[in-house]
């Protein structure tokens, strides 16, 4: 069934009831039916019982069907969206060591719409949100200040 | 009113109208069971073992229409249940089952029979609830009835930690449900189901395919109807024997892998398939790239999930088959039924060169002639339960069922042991019909400690033993594809069938002649008690026709025109 040759990655935004082990509920259906989960982020939705997830997966047409229809199954699942125009973002952390060049970091990050967040005694600490695209250029950049920490958030998405 | 949690429980079951539940004690549920105990607004029934329990309940659900439930304890009670859920979830049955849980204070921490059954039980049930506090025991008590019996049908569990059945509280049940994440589909989108309409008319060998949801949905009367109305030859799945009625001129009988040859040539050869309550199983389709390759597909299911999840569907249909049909119906008015008659003729001839047949014998039972005679015995009246095997296939293949609920056994997990628990529920639904459980000297083995149950409350249900010494349906792939090596298939030790039956309160009969088949069916009818019949049936037979796993539909393995020597 699965055409790798259209295996292509894609974003949808899952709007569940927000009671307990609704998590284990989405991703047992992903392990169960052997659909990848690439990234997931989840948070409840301000003033509601709900929450939202935004999963990061992989697959053709026919697999992002039966993983939508297979969502909407669940009795917790109370919208499925599958992002066609979205503007999607990712936030990384990253430490690097004082030793480094500080400025130089400081404009890397600026320039991958972030900054300096925490300067300690040993460490700096900087943050950048943008587009996943992006976050992974930043990283690769990020490599020649010697980095001792980097931690991905998982990518968020809205239709535009 | 003020009641603790347990009382909470058994009100909830009486509320939902349940007579009777099947069950099985234990340190978590104790609560509940001294309520039960207390009561007169249900019968209980204590089986041997929580799987039995669960397949009692879902045998009963199956025989009725209406929601099975079963009551077991934490651990143990609670995994020993699994194999129930997932039968039922396989087959779409609605069923509540309740479980104990330790108290909330010692949940994840290992405590004494302390399991994570929603963790377990999530890929196999519609729904599953941990119970936290007594505040939302009713609420949650009530969506699990309604979430087992709406939309596609489904197990729901209810886990409830032993605390909370004992804690007291006000308790009000409520008249509704309101779960806003929860809306299925029922009505089926007009537009489709004309455009699906046209798409009928317009074919020139169009065919029913029958299925399950057809006998979850109560929609037969309008199914046959539909049929006669457009004099469209028609083909049931396994869970659908019983739709079209044995003797319909146009229903060709089963598909698959062991469906007949008119019904295979019919889906091969087919431009268009009417999908009704049918999930296009692999054991339905055999190779996928092959399965009704000049067919558009109708398909109607009020699951969106099954529709195009194994083959492309031209006419998509969401909605409950009754809904469904009682628009479609009026829409065919005009149907120029002649269009159809040259395909009609053709499978005709199809069903006359390879008719569903076998070789009998004057020497030994052949396991085809004891489901043929039963039906003769028995026939319409009776409701026929089966485990999983060969007995299974020769039942579904050969007994002469009229009606949906007739046929009771597990398709999609294909359950051993299944089929005598589930006789156990359906008599108790139907204590005046004849039940009858069809199985096999492996299948029955797994749950017979029922006999005991049977026993003391007085269920007569009448075990025939199709016993060809043998774990039948693997010896018969072990036969055509493993060379004749018979590995640990060979059930030549067995016990003393009659004397095993007799030991645990029933009786018992051993059959090796066509007449003593006959006087024991007779007798045991009349004895009016839970019986093993064991039948010594020919040892080598096969399940034919067959389609080799994973083989095209119109490739079978037809069976012999003439004797054939065992081994």
């Amino acid at each position: 069934m699965t055409n790798n040759a259209t295996n292509e990655k894609r974003v949808i935004s899952v709007i569940v009831m927000n009671e307990s082990s609704v998590l284990s509920r989405i991703t047992s259906m992903f392990a169960a039916r052997g659909y990848n989960i690439e990234s997931l982020t989840v948070a409840p939705i301000p003033e509601s019982d709900m929450s939202h997830m935004t999963i990061e997966t992989r697959g053709n047409a026919k697999v992002m069907e039966q993983i939508t229809k297979q969502l909407h199954k669940l009795i917790s699942v109370y919208k499925v969206i599958e992002h066609e125009e979205m503007i999607e973002k990712e936030m990384v952390l990253a430490k690097f060591p004082i030793a480094e060049n500080l400025a130089d970091i400081s404009v890397l990050a600026s320039a991958y719409n972030g900054g300096v967040v925490n300067v300690g005694k040993d460490m700096i600490i900087v943050m950048v949100a943008d587009e996943p695209k992006r976050i992974k250029y930043f990283i690769e950049a990020a490599q020649r200040y010697n980095p001792c920490e980097v931690v991905r958030g998982g990518v968020v998405a809205i239709e535009r | 009113m003020q009641m603790s949690g347990a009382q909470m429980v058994c009100e909830a079951i009486i509320a939902e109208g349940i007579k009777i539940v099947f069950g099985y004690p234990g340190g978590a549920i104790m609560h509940v069971y001294d309520e039960i105990y207390k009561q007169n607004g249900f019968e209980h029934i204590l089986t041997r073992h929580e799987q039995a329990a669960v397949h009692a309940a879902d045998g009963y659900a199956r025989a009725t229409g209406e929601v099975g439930v079963a009551m077991v304890t934490s651990g143990p009670g609670f995994t020993n249940a699994v194999t129930g859920l997932a039968t039922a979830y396989m087959d779409s049955i609605p069923l509540v089952v309740i479980s104990g849980q330790v108290p909330l204070s010692l949940i994840g921490t290992d405590g004494f029979q302390e399991i994570d059954a929603v963790g377990i039980s999530r890929p196999c049930t519609k729904h599953n609830f941990l119970v936290r506090s007594l505040e939302e025991l009713p609420r949650t008590l009530k969506e699990a009835f309604y979430l087992a019996r709406s939309g596609r049908p489904g197990p729901i569990l209810v886990d409830i930690p032993k605390d909370i059945t004992v804690e007291i509280g006000s308790f009000s049940y409520p008249d509704s449900v309101s779960i806003p994440s929860y809306k299925p589909t029922y009505k089926g989108n007009n537009r489709q189901i004309e455009k699906a309409t046209e798409a009928i008319k317009k074919a020139k060998k169009p065919l029913f395919y029958i299925g399950g949801g057809v006998v979850l949905s109560n929609a037969y009367q309008l199914v046959r109807e539909l049929v006669e109305k457009t004099q469209i030859p028609v083909v049931e799945t396994l869970m659908a024997r019983g739709v079209m009625g044995a003797k319909n001129p146009l229903l060709l009988g089963m598909l698959g892998m062991h469906g007949n040859y008119a019904s295979n040539m019919a889906m091969s050869e087919t431009d268009l398939v009417i999908s009704l309550g049918a999930r296009f199983d692999d054991r339905v389709t055999g190779k996928l790239s092959e399965f009704a390759k000049y067919a558009d597909i109708i398909h109607v299911d009020i699951d969106p999930a099954n529709i195009a999840k194994l083959v492309d569907v031209d006419y998509p249909i969401v909605g409950d088959i009754s809904a469904v049909l009682q628009k479609m119906l009026p829409l065919l008015d005009n149907i120029n039924t002649d269009r159809y008659q040259t395909w009609r003729e053709i499978l005709k001839r199809y069903d006359e060169l390879h008719p569903q047949s076998y070789v009998d014998s004057d020497e030994v039972i052949k396991p085809q002639w004891a489901i043929e005679r039963l039906g003769e015995l028995v026939g319409e009246d009776a409701i026929i339960t089966s485990d999983v095997g060969q007995h299974q296939m020769w039942a579904a293949q050969h007994y002469p069922f009229d009606r949906p609920r007739q046929w009771i056994n597990s398709g999609g997990l294909g359950t051993m042991g299944f089929g005598f628990p589930a006789a156990i529920g359906a008599k108790k639904a139907y204590p005046k019909k004849t039940v009858i459980n069809i199985t096999g000297d492996g299948s029955i083995l797994m749950n017979m400690q029922e006999l005991v149950t049977a026993a003391e409350y007085k269920i007569p249900v009448i075990n025939i033993i199709l016993n060809n010494h043998f774990l039948g349906m693997v010896r018969q792939w072990q036969t055509f594809f493993y060379e004749k090596r018979y590995s640990e298939t060979d059930l030549t030790f067995q016990p003393n069938w009659k004397a095993l039956a007799e030991a645990c309160g029933g009786i018992g009969y051993d059959v090796t002649t066509k007449k003593g088949f006959d006087a024991a069916v007779k007798d045991a009818i009349k004895q009016n008690k839970v019986c093993f019949m064991n039948v010594a049936v020919n040892r080598f037979e096969n399940v034919l026709p067959m389609v080799p796993s994973g083989g095209a539909l119109f490739n079978m393995m037809l069976p012999p025109k003439t004797e054939i020597g065992e081994e």
